[in-house]
C-alpha cells in the first residue's frame, strides 16, 4: 500500500483507521453541509447557526444530546435482537466500504468480485432493519419494518440489474479494473475524456440513482419511515445512541453508494484523460493515490447534493406506488437495459 | 493461510471494527446516561394512548409473493453476473443464450403481472 513496506498487522490498522475516516468523516460532513444547511437554504431560514460559526459544531451537539438519552428497552421487546439491530446496521455500511479505490492503490482491499461483494452486503442492512421492527413489538415498528423489508427487496433488484450493464461493458467485476475500463475507453475512437459510463449506460445510472435513493428510505421512497404515519417506523422504539446508529448508518450508506456510483459511472478517481495528457502525468502514477481521494470526494459530494435534492423536493410514494414502479417499470427497463447493452457489446 | 483467504480476512476485521465501533460509542454514553426506570416510560408508544393488545399485533403480509419474485430474480443476477464479465469472448453464441434465459424469467414476471399480484387490493 502507497510504496510502503509494512507488515500485515500494521497494514491492517492503518485500513482500519482510514475506515473509520471513509465511513464517519463524509457522513458528518454531508448531513452538516445537505441535510442542516442546504436544506434550510432552500426552505429561507437559515438553519443551526448557534453552535460554532455558522453552527458547524452542530453535529457535536446533537451527539451530546444523544448521549444523554436514557437507555429504554420497550416490556415487551426481545432484548437481545432489540440491542443487536443497530450494530447489523452499521456493519453493513462498514463492509460497503471495503471495495471502493480510491487511487491506483489507494483501497483497502482488491476484491476480483468488488462490486458483487459490495451488492451483496449492502443487502445485508435490510436484515437489521427488519430485527429492529419486530424485536421493538411495537405496532409503528413492525408495520415499519415490514414496509422497509417489502421496499428494499423490490428495489434491490434493479440496483442489481443496472449494475449488470457497467459490467458487461467494463468485462470485469473488480472495481479497480472498471475504473480502468472508463480511463481507456473511447467513443467512437474519440478518446479524451475516456467513457465514464453514465455516457453510455445513461438508462443503468437512472435505475441505479433511483434505486439508491430508495435503499436509503430517503424520500421519496421514504414509506417505512413516514414520520406522519409511523413516528419513525422501525426506529420509533429506539432512544440514545441507538437510534443515532441507525442515523449514521443511513448517512454514512448514502456516501458510499455515492461513491460506488461514482467509480461506476462517474470514472472513479481518475480524471478526464485529456487533463493527464495537458499536464503530462501517467493516468496511473503514484500521484494519484493523493489526488484520487479529493477526485472521489467531489463526486460523491455531487451525486449526495442530487440525492437531497430529490430528497427535500418531492412528496412520499403511496406504497403501492411504490411497488409498481420497482416492478412494473424499474426491472422490465433494467432487463431492456442487459439486452441492449449485450448486443451494443457484441456488435461493436 | 493461501493468500486468496487472507485476502478477505479484512471482511472479518472491519465486522469486529464496526461491532466495536458501535459498542464502544454505547458503551461511553453508559457513562453519562440517566437512568431511572420507571414503569410508563418501557410501555410502547402508541402515540400517547395505552397500548393494546400485544405488540407483534397480526396484519395482512402482502409481500409474501413479493419475496418469491425476489428469489427469482436474485438467483437471475447471480447467473448474470459471470455472464456479464466473458460475454466479449462469447459473442453472439452467448448473447441468444442469456436473452432467452431472461425472456423466460421476464415471463414469469409478465405471468405474475396478468395475474394481478403486482396490484395492490
Amino acid at each position: 500500500m502507497l510504496g510502503l513496506e509494512l507488515a500485515y498487522w500494521q497494514e491492517t490498522i492503518i485500513k482500519l483507521v482510514l475506515a473509520f475516516g471513509v465511513v464517519l468523516v463524509p457522513a458528518g460532513a454531508t448531513v452538516y453541509l445537505y441535510l442542516f444547511k442546504m436544506v434550510s437554504f432552500m426552505q429561507s431560514r437559515l438553519g443551526p447557526m448557534e453552535a460554532g460559526p455558522y453552527g458547524s459544531l452542530q453535529l457535536l451537539a446533537e451527539l451530546g444530546k444523544s448521549a444523554q438519552k436514557e437507555d429504554i428497552f420497550p416490556e415487551r421487546a426481545d432484548r437481545f435482537v432489540f440491542a443487536a439491530a443497530p450494530y447489523v446496521v452499521i456493519i453493513s455500511s462498514f463492509l460497503l466500504a471495503l471495495v471502493v479505490p480510491f487511487g491506483p492503490d489507494a483501497m483497502f482491499v482488491n476484491f476480483d468480485t468488488g462490486i458483487f461483494f459490495a451488492l451483496a452486503v449492502s443487502s445485508v442492512s435490510v436484515i437489521g432493519v427488519l430485527m429492529a421492527g419486530w424485536a421493538s413489538a411495537s405496532k409503528y415498528s413492525l408495520m415499519g419494518g415490514l414496509r422497509a423489508a417489502g421496499q428494499l427487496i423490490a428495489y434491490e433488484l434493479p440496483l442489481v440489474l443496472a449494475v449488470v450493464g457497467v459490467v458487461i461493458q467494463a468485462g470485469t467485476l473488480n472495481m479497480s479494473k472498471i475504473v480502468e475500463a472508463q480511463i481507456e475507453g473511447e467513443i467512437f475512437g474519440w478518446g479524451a475524456i475516456g467513457n465514464p459510463f453514465i455516457l453510455t449506460q445513461f438508462v443503468a445510472f437512472f435505475i441505479f440513482f433511483i434505486a439508491v435513493q430508495a435503499e436509503l428510505t430517503q424520500t421519496p421512497f421514504d414509506m417505512p419511515i413516514a414520520e406522519s404515519e409511523l413516528v419513525a417506523g422501525y426506529m420509533t422504539e429506539y432512544s440514545g445512541f441507538r437510534f443515532l446508529m441507525f442515523f449514521i448508518g443511513e448517512f454514512a450508506t448514502a456516501n458510499i453508494f455515492a461513491f460506488l456510483g461514482a467509480t461506476l459511472f462517474l470514472g472513479g478517481w481518475s480524471v478526464p484523460p485529456f487533463v493527464t495528457d495537458l499536464i503530462g502525468i501517467d493516468p496511473y502514477s503514484e500521484a494519484f493515490n493523493y489526488i484520487g481521494p479529493i477526485v472521489m470526494i467531489t463526486k460523491m459530494l455531487l451525486i449526495t447534493f442530487v440525492i437531497y435534492w430529490v430528497r427535500f423536493t418531492y412528496p412520499r410514494f403511496r406504497e403501492d406506488q411504490l411497488q409498481r414502479f420497482a416492478w412494473k417499470v424499474l426491472i422490465p427497463l433494467a432487463l431492456a437495459n442487459i439486452a441492449v447493452t449485450g448486443v451494443a457489446k457484441v456488435v461493436f | 493461510m493461501s493468500e486468496f483467504f487472507r485476502e478477505y480476512l479484512i471482511v472479518f476485521f472491519f465486522i469486529l471494527l464496526a461491532v466495536a465501533a458501535v459498542g464502544g460509542l454505547i458503551g461511553l454514553s453508559s457513562a453519562i446516561r440517566p437512568n431511572r426506570p420507571s414503569k410508563g416510560k418501557i410501555k410502547n408508544y402508541e402515540s400517547g394512548v395505552d397500548p393494546t393488545e400485544g405488540g407483534w399485533s397480526q396484519s395482512q403480509i402482502r409481500y409474501y409473493i413479493f419475496a418469491l419474485l425476489f428469489v427469482m430474480f436474485d438467483v437471475e443476477a447471480v447467473f448474470i453476473f459471470p455472464w456479464a464479465t466473458v460475454l466479449e469472448e462469447l459473442g453472439w453464441f452467448g448473447l441468444v443464450e442469456m436473452v432467452i434465459f431472461i425472456f423466460i424469467l421476464a415471463l414469469g414476471l409478465g405471468y405474475a403481472w396478468r395475474k394481478g399480484v403486482l396490484k395492490w387490493a
